[in-house]
């Protein structure tokens, strides 16, 4: 249960590499960007492609709207902005102007969560991936880390729809292959075990991968999956690993409500009923300190992540 | 085009708002009837553009966005006339299935429309987005939108108005429906918009005005509007209409901004629209 580690960085940073990459390879890939250049490190493509980049200023609405407009002509347009104003700021412009209409947008969303640290509550937003995954035809993609990031911005370019895809502000380890692949509905198994299935998310990754060694230690054996895509859900990911484990824990930044955990619940409630606990924060806003600090406090840490397990575990073979 | 067969066209499309909302009992006649005259003569004139082979992506085509989708009535009939779908689909309006949504979608496919709209504020940003691809296309056609005069209480019209004049996003036309009226009553009691000519101009616009429900105005404006393209600053026309024109008891109120007629009042007013080109 090794991991290989290639370096530490952001994954908001992965995003303005991949978007880079994209100036160069994908002459009708547009940028627009309200006013966070360098937080959402678009700074290079903008650089590189000054006629592509639109600096809509503080105006979120309007950069959805016009980023719907600017498929009509065959662009393909990554807007980015905090997550907070990439989704609840202007869901009804999402909701109208790119789900419903089907239009060929991508949402990029940083400084997601509880990590985005001392800004506080105003600005962590802990709801997105639930508002964005009860949309119709939206794809909804958090990637792990720095490399998947990169990946993932590089392989929805070619994807025909509207995504949204979110990542974070704190400087993590980096464990996906600089070479991996990244297709779009299809989980990682990151490690095969007998006892449970972690399925985690974003930053959540990285934490579940610090638990297994405690795992290990008192004997647990757990599969990890990274469940890089909400949605489309890969439920037959899912399915194959609680065979084997028979019960499950989701790790999330991000509310219970609503996120990753409750799309895995779905699918065990109609497939396959097993024990699930969810490491996630629990109907609540955060608030100002550091990101580990922040996630230590609502229970979002690899300590967290342990206690689940064996709590899940626990719970296997009891008839209520 | 002269002016009595663009007339003719309106009286049947008046005829077409009419009828479809009477015959689902819902839908946004008063507003319709408003902007008839001048969507008719958009697409019967103005515009360069492919009815009979619609292309989503619309390159060089002039380009139409409905900001106020409520009005869908009157844009399904002068879309249907102008040839971009059966006529007969008409009939269709708002029932299950329809391809002619009770608001404007693309959701189903039909040609002539390239975004949702009814949720108000959207259409003014989405019309700057595709113009920005125009330039970028080196396409030098226009984008026109349709806006009420109720829809500029939306913040997000005045992030688009300062965003396109900002960037010189000088191949838009937008037109507002200035018939005074919004749901609730009367606008200046409801939100008053205040000087709206001076708010478009502080906001760096070309402001044109024009009577809506008078052909040689529309026409005079609407080609010093296009005149005005490509000289560094977005266009807005503001067009003075009274909504429910054409039809005498739905005229001078807001009251039948979202109220069908029952089968005697569309009786009353059919009667006074000729059937010039058929009914659906």
């Amino acid at each position: 249960m090794e991991f290989e580690i290639f370096g530490n960085k952001d994954t908001r940073s992965g995003f303005g590499e991949g978007l880079a990459e994209l100036g160069q390879t994908h002459p009708n890939v547009v940028a627009l960007c309200a006013d966070l250049t360098g937080s959402l490190k678009m700074d290079a493509f903008q650089k590189a492609n000054p006629e592509r980049f639109f600096q809509t200023g503080i105006a979120e609405a309007n950069m959805i709207g016009m980023a719907a407009g600017m498929t009509i002509g065959g662009k393909i347009p990554f807007t980015g902005t905090f997550a907070n104003f990439s989704t609840g700021r202007v869901y009804d412009q999402i909701r109208q102007s790119v789900a419903y209409s089907k239009k060929n947008v991508k949402i990029c969303a940083s400084h997601a969560g509880l990590t985005l640290g001392e800004d506080g509550a105003t600005h962590q937003v802990l709801e997105d991936i639930g508002m964005m995954r009860m949309l119709p035809n939206m794809t909804v993609i958090v990637p792990a880390d720095f490399n998947q990031t990169k990946q993932a911005t590089i392989a929805i370019a070619d994807h025909e729809g509207p995504v949204y895809l979110r990542f974070g502000r704190p400087v993590m380890p980096i464990f996906v292959k600089p070479d991996a692949k990244f297709v779009i509905g299809k989980a990682d198994v990151l490690t095969e075990g007998t006892d449970v299935t972690i399925i985690a998310c974003g930053h959540m990754v990285w934490k579940s991968i610090e638990a297994l060694k405690a795992l290990h230690e008192i004997g647990i054996s757990a599969e990890l999956i990274n469940m890089h895509t909400i949605k489309p859900l890969d439920e037959a990911a899912i399915l194959k690993s609680i065979a084997k484990t028979g019960c499950v824990v989701t790790a999330e930044e991000h509310m219970m409500n609503g996120g990753l955990g409750e799309a895995v619940s779905q699918v065990l409630a109609r497939k396959a009923p097993v024990p699930q606990e969810y490491v996630a924060v629990n109907d609540t806003f955060g608030e100002s300190g550091t990101p580990m600090e922040l996630m230590t406090k609502y229970h979002i840490d690899s300590p967290d992540i342990v206690e689940a397990v064996k709590k899940a575990i626990s719970r296997k073979g009891i008839i209520i | 085009m002269e002016n009595k067969e663009l007339a003719g066209i309106a009286s049947q499309v008046r005829r077409d708002i009419v009828r479809m909302v009477s015959a689902v009992n819902s839908g946004h006649p008063g507003g319709s009837l408003g902007c008839t005259d001048f969507l008719t003569y958009l697409y019967f004139e103005q515009m360069t553009h492919n009815p009979a082979q619609f292309s989503m992506d619309g390159k060089h085509e002039d380009l139409f966005f409905l900001s106020n989708g409520h009005i869908s009535p009157v844009w399904y009939s002068v879309l249907a006339r102008a040839g971009y779908f059966p006529v007969a689909e008409l009939g269709t309006f708002r029932k299950l299935s329809a391809r002619l949504q009770g608001h404007p979608s693309t959701d189903k496919g039909l040609p002539g429309i390239r975004m949702a709209s009814g949720s108000l504020g959207q259409g003014l940003s989405v019309g700057v987005g595709a113009a920005q691809v125009k330039k970028l296309n080196n396409d030098p056609s226009i984008v026109y939108t349709l806006h009420g005069d109720g829809e500029l209480q939306e913040g997000q019209i005045w992030e688009a108005a300062m965003y396109a004049a900002a960037n010189k996003v000088d191949n838009i036309i937008a037109t507002i429906d200035d018939n005074g009226r919004q749901i609730d009553g009367d606008i200046d009691q409801v939100l008053s918009l205040g000087d709206l000519g001076l708010k478009w101009q502080a906001f760096g616009w070309e402001v044109l005005r024009m009577d809506g429900h008078n052909f040689d105005s529309i026409r005079s404006t609407m080609q010093a509007a296009k005149a005005l393209t490509g000289k560094g600053k977005p266009i807005v026309i503001i067009m003075k209409t009274e909504m429910g024109q054409g039809v005498d008891y739905m005229m001078g109120s807001h009251k039948w901004h979202g109220v069908a007629p029952n089968a005697e009042q569309l009786e009353a007013a059919l009667q006074q629209l000729e059937e010039t080109l058929g009914d659906y």
